[in-house]
Formats: C-alpha cells, structure tokens, sequence
C-alpha cells in the first residue's frame, strides 16, 4: 500500500531528477564550449569558477536581468505559451530512463527509475513528438518573417527524421520484445564470451546509427542546425525572444540533447549495466556507468559539431527520405526476420554479419547518392533556392 | 476512486477546450484548443487502462495531424478574420443537419453496439499487457482490416501529391521555355 | 507500484517543470529593467524598418512532407504492437507477411513520391 514514505520517496525522486537536468545542462553547456574550443585551438570560457564551470551559471543569471522586449506584432498569449511548450515535453522524456539499479532501504525497494511504463519507449516518442511546438508556435506568434521562415522549416525537418528515429527503434523492440525501457536494460544483461557485455550495440549498430542521425536531426544540432543558420535566418524561430523566454529554449534545446542521449544509453550501450568492480560502492557505482556513457553520447553530439559542417536543405531533406526511411524500415523487417528464425539458428551472430553488410550498403549508397546529387549540383548552378 | 478523480479533471478539460475550439476567432488558437482537447482525451484513455491509445493519441493526432493543421494555417496565412463568413451560401444549415446526424449516430452506436461478450472482460483483454494484447488480436482477428488501412493511407498520400503537384512539370517546362524565349526577343 | 502512481509520478514532474517556469518568469519580472521604446518593439529586420505583416508565402512542398509524415507515423505506430508480439506469434510465420504485405502496400507510395519527383527539394 502507499504510504507517507512513499509520497516522499516520489517527491525527493522528481526533484533528484530536476535538479540532475538542470545541473547537467549548465555543465554540458559549458563542457560543449570548452571541448569545440580544444579542437579549434581556441581555450573556451575559463574565467568564471575553476575552468570557466560556473559559466552557464553566469550566463543563466545574466538573462534574468535582461529587459524583456516583446514586439507590438505579436499574437501575445502564443508567444507566452511556446517557451514552456518547447520545456515540459524535454523535461518529461528523462522520466522513463532508468538510471541506476534499484536497492533496498530495510524493506522498501528503491527504484532508480522515475516511472517504469510499459509502454516507456512510446511515451518518450510521444514527449519527442510535443517538442515541435515550441518551435512551431515561436515561429507564428512572433508575426515577423525569419522566426516564421525558421519555424516552418525546422518542424519539416523534424519531422522528417522523426520517423526515422521511430523505425529504428521499432528493431530494438524486436530484439528484446518489450516495449519497457527497465524491460529493454534488462534484456542487455549478461556477457558473450565471458566478456563482451550484451549490449544492443552489437546486433543493433545499423539502428544505433540511424537513431543516432536521426537524434542529431531531432535536437536540430549541427551540421543539421538550419533552424538556427545565422547567416539566412538570424536566429531562426527564436530571433523575436529575449530575457529569460529566450534562456527557456535554450534550456529545452540542451534538455533535448540529454534526454536523447540518456535514450541512446538505454537502448544501445547497456543502460546502467557494466561490471560490478568496485562492490563497496553498491548502487552508486551502476550509476556512475550510466553518467560516464551519457557522458560519452553527449561528447559525441559535441564533436559532431565541431566537425561536420552544415548541410544544406536539400541535401537534408533528401537524406531523411530517401536514405534513413528506406533503411531504417529494411533494417527492421532484417530484424524482424532473424526473430522469426528457429531457435536452433544463432541469430546474435547472424545478425551481427548481417548488420556489417547492411553498414558497407548503406555508406555506398549514401556515398552514391551524394556523388549524383553532386554531379548534377554542378550542372545546374545557381538554382538553390531553399526556401 | 482514482479513476474518478482522474475523470473529473479530464473530463471538463476535455468539454472545455472543445467549447473554445469553436469559440476562438482565431484558426491558430482553435487548434492550439483542439491539442489540449486531444491530450485530455488521451488522459481518459489511459484512466481506462488503454495505455497504448492513449500515447498513440499523442504521438498521431497531437504529434502529427496537429503539425499537418497548423502547416496548412500557416501556409494560407489564415489568422485574420477574413475568411470567416460563409463561403458556401447554405453551409451553416448543412453543417448543421450533418452535424445531428454525426451526433445521432454516435448516439445509436453508444446504446446498440457496446456488447462485453465481444471481447470478454477488460482485465482479460488487457492481461498480457495493453500493447500484447492489442497486438495479438490485431494480427490474427483483425487483419483483413489492418490491411485495408494500408491501402487507405497510400490512397490518401497519393492524393495529396496530386493535388499539391498542380500543374503537371511538362506546363511548367513549356512556360519556362516560352519566358526565356520573350527573353530572347527583347 | 501502481498503475495510477506511475502516471501520477508524471503529473507531479510536470507540476514542478511548471512551478519552475513560473518562478523563472515571476524571478525576471522582479529583476528586469523596464525602459519601453517604440523602436525596441518593432519586428526585426536586421535594422531595417519592417516590411508587410510578417506573413510570407511557404512552399507547398512543405504541406506534402507533414502529409507524408502523418502517414508513415500512422506506420510505425502500427509496428510497435507487432513487434512486441512477433516472437510469441512464431509459430504462425504469418505475422512476419502480414506486415510485410502493409509496409509493401506503403512502401509503393514512398516510391510513388520518389519517382514523381515529391521528394526533391529543388526541382
């Protein structure tokens, strides 16, 4: 039965997990601006605190103080509404991640998992398909060209690469036959050989990549941050927001980015699991794996950035409809295959084989199709009109 | 009891927002409306153990076909009031009569079709699971309408193309050709 | 735990992202100066003097992507009920035909729209 100390173990749980997004976004802020800083030779913010940490701090502080200029053009209660539309949706993907392993307080089991649906992957879907309207909404109720412009075309985009993302993790759904995310760490248990951990990253790497574009896509982060392209659309949807509206999508964009790649962890590299090395440490210890692989997927975010340069419209849209789509849904159906398969056939390193050829196809194909677009790029110069 | 108390906030949030759908001037507030009608729909299902409708109706009709309203608001620019009068002369009267008729037959759905025996008990429908057994019944009982849906959405999305395509590409061609020949001239 | 917790766990976070909005907003409005000017409130236009109503006209193409969208959604939602029973369906290997009949079905339109020339940005 629930009782008091239940109601307080939830409380403490939500405002655990709040405060670990918030405290994460200042340091992945400031973490991003020192690591593109490192690989562009430059040396980053390190002024304020001990190497600059404090600095999203700083800046978070600053844009309360800042006036809050809202123009005569536009639809007021819209443009109250689209930074919260963009914030909550961001916030409430992390509630199904586990993060730790569930321990004993006395009787009473402690779960480190806000909320254990199961229907968990859905509902992350379903919070990652609210996030387009915070923008689509900044767009509209700011009555002025850019933000409109910027909007329309991010929530294409999104779009766009939503669905992607949602195939490749229909392929996960099929390999560990729950739609649960405690359900899906569980069913990544347990080593090959002794030590190879049962990670979906090894029969499900063609869906950890394509999840991983279609992420990148989602969270409009380079090189398919468009909506923002400075030198065409200002600031894209946000360009009419200032003081602490503005901090609002910032936060929810960096949000996006956390909530995506604590996803990724769950999925792909094992969630919590690794090997209990240090067992005087209990449960911290899984959930110091958990941070270190986040860690990892957010790094990997970062240094997309900081190498790829952006890409074009076109090229954008060409590639999540004619190339992530069609490979995600043969991806699935391969997989769907190798479940169906006899128990007596070794299906893991089928796959695995499979999943090897299936990446060679898919970069020669990207690589043709980018070759041709190329080619008749040149041809026809000087017709690029994007918008 | 705490089906009930869900119930009674969904429910005047869901009639709620329904009343400002039609009441707002504005089409972009209308569907602003209609979105948080379609959550607290979607709460309702969940308060009535469909887990998987409820988070299906967030990620189709608030995820998808709310983006496809607020496009199509967007693209004709439709936020002033401009075309709010009657279009088709009589269309208030024949909305109307379809609208009775709409409401009429939801009607004599409610009291003629609901029958429990079809499916049994809710707790031995649901107890594989929501989406098992949804799943279950789905690809074996229902099938043929499962099918039939693929054929429907692939109708619909051909549709669209050619409407949105408008002109065919050889108009524009010639069009093309014809301004670079005035071109020429001058 | 229950079944209502779990969803009432989810209120509860959406209360607190709520109350902290609110905060951040009440917290700027306390500390905010407030010096008002006409020019401050016009649209931005790179510090040009505005043009029109902010309106423009948008490409059709996009209404064709967000059409396409609702219909490979509709898609992939159907796949998740599926795949959750696809190994205790195994007996009957039907399971896997069906779904490869309607994704086929669909898979047609996609063509349809590549071969029509839908899906090129720049035409």
């Amino acid at each position: 039965m629930i009782d008091g100390i239940d109601v307080l173990i939830m409380v403490i749980k939500v405002l655990v997990v709040f405060g670990f997004l918030l405290v994460s976004v200042l340091l992945t802020i400031w973490a991003e601006r020192r690591i593109v800083a490192l690989m562009q030779q430059r040396i980053g913010p390190n002024r304020v605190g001990p190497f600059g940490v404090l600095q999203g701090l700083a800046d978070g502080i600053k844009l309360f103080f800042k006036e809050d200029v809202t123009p005569t053009n536009v639809d007021r209660s819209v443009y109250f509404l689209a930074p919260v539309a963009a914030l909550l949706p961001a916030f409430l993907a992390f509630a199904v991640v586990p993060v730790g392993r569930g321990f004993h307080i006395g009787h009473r089991v402690i779960t480190l998992h806000l909320v254990d649906l199961n229907v968990g992957i859905l509902f992350f879907l379903a919070m990652g398909s609210l996030m387009v309207y915070g923008i689509v909404l900044a767009g509209w109720s700011s009555g002025s060209t850019y933000p409109l412009l910027g909007a329309v075309r991010s929530t294409a985009q999104m779009i766009s690469y939503e669905i992607g993302m949602g195939l490749s993790v229909v392929s996960v759904v099929l390999w560990s036959g729950t739609l649960s995310t405690s359900g899906i760490v569980d069913a990544q248990s347990g080593t090959w050989f002794g030590f190879v951990p049962r990670w979906f990253i090894i029969p499900q790497l063609p869906a950890l990549v394509m999840f991983l574009l279609g992420g990148l896509a989602e969270t409009n982060r380079a090189p398919f941050d468009l909506p923002e392209a400075e030198t065409e659309l200002v600031g894209g949807y946000h360009t009419e927001y200032t003081g602490i509206k503005f901090a609002m999508f910032f936060l929810a964009e960096y949000l996006h980015v956390i909530t995506t790649s604590a996803l990724v962890v769950t999925l792909f590299l094992g969630g919590w699991r690794g090997p209990n090395i240090l067992p005087f440490l209990g449960p911290l210890l899984f959930v110091g794996y958990f941070l270190a692989k986040l860690g990892l997927v957010i790094f990997l975010f970062m240094w997309a950035r900081a190498t790829i340069p952006r890409i074009r419209y076109d090229r954008l849209m060409h590639l999540g409809w004619k190339v992530l789509i069609p490979a995600s849904l043969v991806w699935t159906m391969i997989t769907a295959a190798m479940v169906v398969l006899p128990q007596e056939v070794n299906r893991t390193t089928l796959i695995v084989v499979v999943g090897i050829v299936f990446e060679v196809a898919l970069i020669v194909w990207l690589a043709r199709l980018t070759t041709t677009a190329l080619r008749r790029g040149r041809l026809r110069r000087g017709d690029s009109h994007v918008v | 009891m705490s089906e009930t108390i869900v119930f009674l906030i969904a429910g005047p949030i869901a009639l709620g927002s329904a009343l400002f759908i039609i009441m707002s001037k504005n089409a972009v507030h209308s569907a602003l409306w209609l979105i948080l009608n379609l959550m607290a729909l979607a709460v309702l299902f969940v308060d009535l153990d469909a887990q998987f409708l409820g988070v299906v109706q967030f990620i189709i009709y608030a995820g998808a076909i709310m983006v496809l309203f607020l496009f199509v608001i967007m693209l004709l620019g439709v936020t002033r009031e401009e075309l709010l009068g009657e279009a088709i002369p009589i269309q208030r009267v024949v909305s109307g009569i379809l609208g009775v008729a709409l409401a009429g037959t939801l009607v004599w759905i409610l009291l003629n079709a609901y029958d429990e025996s079809a499916f049994g008990s809710l707790a031995g429908a649901n107890s594989a699971g929501n989406v098992q057994g949804l799943g279950r019944l789905l690809f074996s009982k229902y099938i043929f309408p499962f099918e039939v849906t693929s054929i429907l959405l692939i109708v619909a999305a051909i549709g669209a193309m050619i409407l949105a395509r408008g002109r065919t590409e050889e108009e524009s061609a010639s069009e093309v050709e014809r301004h670079s020949g005035e071109d020429v001239r001058l | 735990m229950s079944y209502y917790w779990q969803y009432g766990t989810l209120g509860a976070l959406t209360a607190v992202g709520g109350a902290f909005v609110v905060i951040a907003f009440l917290g700027n409005r306390l500390m905010r100066p407030r010096k008002p000017r006409v020019e401050k409130a016009t649209t931005y236009e790179c510090g040009m003097d505005p043009v029109g109503e902010g309106w423009s006209n948008t490409h059709i193409r996009y209404y064709l992507f967000a059409f396409l969208f609702v219909i490979f959604d509709v898609e992939s939602v159907f796949l998740f009920p599926w795949a959750v029973q696809l190994e205790k369906l195994r007996p009957q290997g039907t399971v896997l035909v069906e779904m490869i009949v309607f994704i086929g079905i669909l898979a047609i339109g996609l063509l349809y729209a590549w071969k029509k020339k839908v899906l090129e940005w720049v035409k």
